[in-house]
């Protein structure tokens, strides 16, 4: 199952203004791994993200995804392994009705109308929408455009789940809602956020990205208790590590594992 | 400025479907041949914005009134005049189909006048033309400008011909052009000064979206002026057979009726004729009047001009006889028809009635 | 187009129309655009001077309607909102034209009221105060051919409306696919529907943050418009450039294909034919003349 990993090789990238947008980034995340992407507004996060989907070139070092090294050539076989949740789900959903819209991706796989039809029901399934099916995108609330703009992507079924702020912008019905979605997801995740204690809850590994630079990379819950790390970067310590203000000093326990 | 159904003949309804049709067939070929997958959607969302923009108003100095964005020739020059010409088609289609501006049948007329003019005339002739390889403000400005006012004045031009051509509206030729290029005018200049506030907005915040508009896009040369003709020859063709079968019969669309149908197109008019005169002498109504003379005054009932037309088309009458002298009209007929028209009209509402309560009770 | 956030709503009304579930809304979408566009050619063709044949054609809308469950007064109200239009050129008409070519005689309508028996179907009306009236009234053509406007304007636009708000519009663009309309007009066309809603809630939200700090009621001023169009503008472009990655991501080769099941059953075939031989009927036999005939014959 070698064909899931993510391996980023010494990671440069400035972006044609002469910003430098990323600067000697390694990791390498395997099979089956999920891996939070933290830091503040501008570290970079987005920008690494792009680079996996081979939407951005390094100028320097390479990306490899599963046995294939991220170029031009085998960008769609890349792409058919990965699958990307962007962070406005406006942008994602671009066809007339959900339907049409999940079927985008297995009909560019070349699948016969059956099959196309069961894949889009099972997806849509899975994230518990199959009643949207028929409307429109444009009247979706926005806990259930970000439903919807999961299943567009699972419906392709990749390997790898990449994951730009998927909890942003969603009430806290919706956000808890995701959060167990997600649990059950079996593939390698990167997701990218803000949301420390969504974080805490779905990751084992974190990296944390400061001004384009990896500035750590471990267990989440040790870099999370790394005061100076997170200050650093720009972070909070997630509320639920957080003593409770009005019953205790002591931290609640963690929810994760 | 947009043409309405109701003010157009099948002919030239059908003449500017067969045009901007074939328009659109040109540049989707045209689009798909330049094999930039990234245009689909941005083309999308430039219609969209086009909607977008006109919600934002602003207050014309001086008058005080407020203008917004045109659409065309902003396109254009963002986007090469193949593009613009499908997204502007697609805008005023979505108008039609929605907002009810124009109408189905006019919407060919609609394409045309606006998004022809604009794209494929003062785009390249004029914004190029003057604007050249280096824009600089002065030029972007003078080019927006004359080329808005100008495509706008061609536009409305168009529409003048389209409506008189139509024979619907009783607006002569001169009049209506006396009412349409002026009012156009001032249109015109609101969106130039619009379009070059806004090109030069991105020609200083991102002057390589011009660039790549202006460069990625072969205008001039070859196939455009090669569609041009075959356009213009269609056109022609067209509108000559509609217009050639519109002025032989009376009636264009029945005449090509019976064509299809086999009848005899000459004998059938007749017979209905023939029959419907039998029955209006049989007409004995209201004799007292004497309305079987054709001198007798006919029975109008105003609100219900209903009648008179009737006769129009009962007594198969040419239209010029029709017009020139009104005692020729069947006041019989005319009762008939306000009867008819009354009866009908309450039958129609009736089944909507009955279809209602059939549903409700199912 | 400053109330443009409002038709935005009632596109969104319309939308909601078109989901409703009646076997008018379930029928194959081309044969409601087919339907559609002859019943609009032919009310077209009608000559300038009809009116009482024109008549006929409201069977079409009222039957839509009614079976579809459309809400009728919302599509008067529809209709009534764009009348200014069609009324403003019609007007002309009279003006223009005033050859007299109708007259009315009052003397006759009274006869012919007391004739059909109005006066008494109406008892509650009195009619004999019109017995003295006399004299005649001219009616110019110009009168006529706008009467003829006005109702060729609600016939089409009606048309039009019921389509969409029967048919949707999505489903609209797809019979047009198959009726050979080109493919990226096609996806033009769903596109420009789809992120019509997006930009305009993206504009009115430029508006309203513009509105909160200018403390006068103040209109925009000339060169606040370009960089506000302009702001706009590029937000438009990095939006269409986001989507074409999304796009990209999900194996986008240049075509949008969709899966669509489409049947032009023996429903459609026969909703088509029948229509399209009332419709031509209609055209080609003056109906409310025939009835009348006849009934002034009964007597």
């Amino acid at each position: 199952m070698s064909h899931h990993i993510v391996q980023a090789e010494n990671l440069h990238y400035t972006y044609p203004d002469g910003t430098l947008g990323l600067n000697n980034i390694n990791f390498r995340i395997d099979h089956g791994e999920s891996v939070a992407l933290v830091g503040s507004n501008g570290a970079g996060k987005s920008t690494l993200l792009l680079h996996l989907i081979g939407c951005l070139t390094p100028t320097e070092g390479n990306i490899r995804i599963g046995d294939y090294p991220l170029n031009k050539k085998n960008l769609k076989a890349v792409r058919r392994s990965v699958g990307m949740v962007f962070q406005d789900p406006d942008d994602q959903l671009f066809m007339p009705t959900v339907f049409d819209d999940v079927a985008f991706g297995p009909i560019n796989l070349g699948l016969p109308d059956a099959d196309v039809e069961k894949r889009v029901m099972t997806a849509l399934e899975t994230v518990g929408v199959s009643h949207l099916a028929k409307r429109s995108p444009h009247k979706l609330s926005g806990g259930e455009k970000r439903a919807v703009a999961i299943a567009t992507v699972i419906a392709t079924t990749p390997d790898i789940l990449i994951m730009d702020e998927p909890s942003s912008n969603l009430d806290p019905g919706s956000r808890r809602r995701l959060i167990s979605l997600l649990k059950t997801f079996t593939h390698t995740k990167i997701i990218a956020t803000h949301d420390l204690d969504m974080a805490l809850e779905l990751c084992g590994r974190t990296i944390v990205l400061n001004k384009g630079e990896l500035a750590a990379d471990g267990e989440t819950k040790a870099l999370f208790h790394d005061d100076n790390l997170l200050e650093a970067s720009g972070l909070e310590k997630p509320l639920t590590m957080q003593g409770c203000p009005f019953c205790s000093k002591e931290p609640i326990p963690v929810i994760a594992k | 400025m947009h043409m309405a159904d109701a003010l157009i003949s099948p002919a030239v309804g059908g003449t500017m479907w067969a045009l901007s049709a074939g328009l659109i067939g040109y540049c989707s070929k045209k689009v798909k041949n330049e094999m930039d997958d990234q245009k689909i959607p941005l083309m999308g969302v430039m219609g969209a914005f086009i909607f977008a923009a006109q919600m934002i108003n602003f207050t014309i100095p001086v008058t005080g009134s407020s203008g917004h964005l045109g659409g065309g020739m902003i396109l254009s020059i963002l986007l090469g005049p193949h593009i613009a010409f499908l997204t502007m088609a697609s805008v005023l289609t979505v108008q039609a189909l929605f907002f009810a501006d124009g109408g189905l049948l006019a919407l060919g007329c609609n394409i045309f006048n606006l998004g022809f003019f604009p794209c494929f005339i003062a785009y390249p002739l004029i914004y190029k033309k003057i604007t050249r390889e280096n824009p600089t403000r002065n030029n972007i400005v003078s080019g927006s400008l004359i080329a808005a006012i100008l495509g706008l004045q061609a536009g409305a031009f168009a529409v003048v011909v389209e409506t008189v051509m139509s024979g619907i509206s009783e607006l002569p030729f001169s009049t209506f052009l006396m009412l349409m290029q002026p009012v156009h005018l001032a249109i015109g200049i609101v969106e130039g000064v619009t379009t070059a506030a806004v090109v030069i907005f991105i020609w200083k915040a991102r002057p390589e979206i011009l660039n790549a508009a202006a460069s990625s896009v072969p205008i001039g040369g070859i196939s455009i002026k090669n569609v041009l003709t075959g356009i213009t020859v269609a056109a022609v063709i067209t509108g000559g057979a509609l217009s050639w079968f519109a002025s032989s019969n009376p009636d264009g669309l029945e005449w090509a009726m019976f064509k299809t149908a086999g009848v005899e197109e000459l004998e059938s008019p007749h017979e209905l004729h023939a029959s419907l005169s039998k029955v209006q002498e049989k007409t004995a109504f209201l004799p007292d009047y004497g309305f079987k003379s054709d001198e007798s005054e006919l029975i109008l009932n105003e609100n219900k001009s209903t009648e008179e037309n009737g006769t129009t088309a009962a007594t198969t009458e040419d239209k010029k006889h029709q017009s020139s002298a009104w005692p020729a009209v069947d006041s019989g007929t005319s009762v008939s028809g306000l009867t008819g028209g009354l009866l009908t009209l309450t039958l129609a509402v009736a089944v909507g009635f009955i279809l209602r309560h059939k549903k409700s009770n199912a | 187009m400053a109330n443009l956030h409002n038709n935005l709503f009632d596109i969104f009304y319309m939308d909601t129309l078109a989901a409703g579930d009646t076997w008018l809304h379930r029928l194959d979408p081309r044969a409601k655009v087919l339907t559609t566009l002859i019943f609009v050619a032919t009310v077209v063709s009608c000559g300038k001077y009809e009116v009482s044949m024109l008549i006929p054609f409201i069977l079409y809308p009222v039957f839509m309607v009614t079976l579809a469950n459309l809400p009728i007064l919302y599509i008067i109200k529809k209709m009534a909102l764009l009348m200014p239009f069609a009324f403003f050129i019609g007007i002309f008409n009279p003006l223009m034209d005033k050859n007299i070519i109708a007259r009315i005689d009052l003397t006759g309508i009274v006869v012919w009221i007391e004739t059909i028996g109005l006066n008494n179907i109406m008892g509650l009306i009195d009619f004999n105060g019109l017995k003295g009236i006399t004299g005649t009234i001219d009616v110019s053509g110009g009168w006529i051919s706008f009467f003829s406007i006005m109702m060729r304007f609600c016939l089409t636009v009606g048309a039009a409306l019921i389509l969409i708000c029967t048919t949707g519009f999505d489903s609209v663009c797809m019979a047009l696919q198959r009726f050979g309309v080109p493919g990226p007009f096609i996806v033009q066309l769903m596109f420009l529907y789809r992120y019509m809603f997006v930009l305009i809630d993206e504009a009115s939200r430029m508006l309203r943050a513009r509105a909160l700090r200018t403390f006068d009621t103040g209109n925009i001023k000339h060169n606040l418009f370009g960089q506000m169009i302009g702001q706009l503008l590029l937000r438009t472009l990095d939006r269409a450039q986001r989507i074409h990655l999304a796009m990209c991501c999900r194996g986008f080769d240049g075509h949008v294909r969709m899966v669509r099941k489409m049947n032009f059953g023996m429903t459609e075939i026969l909703f088509v034919a029948g229509w399209s031989l009332v419709i031509v009927t209609f055209r080609m036999y003056n109906i409310p003349v025939k009835i009348g005939t006849l009934i002034s014959e009964i007597p």
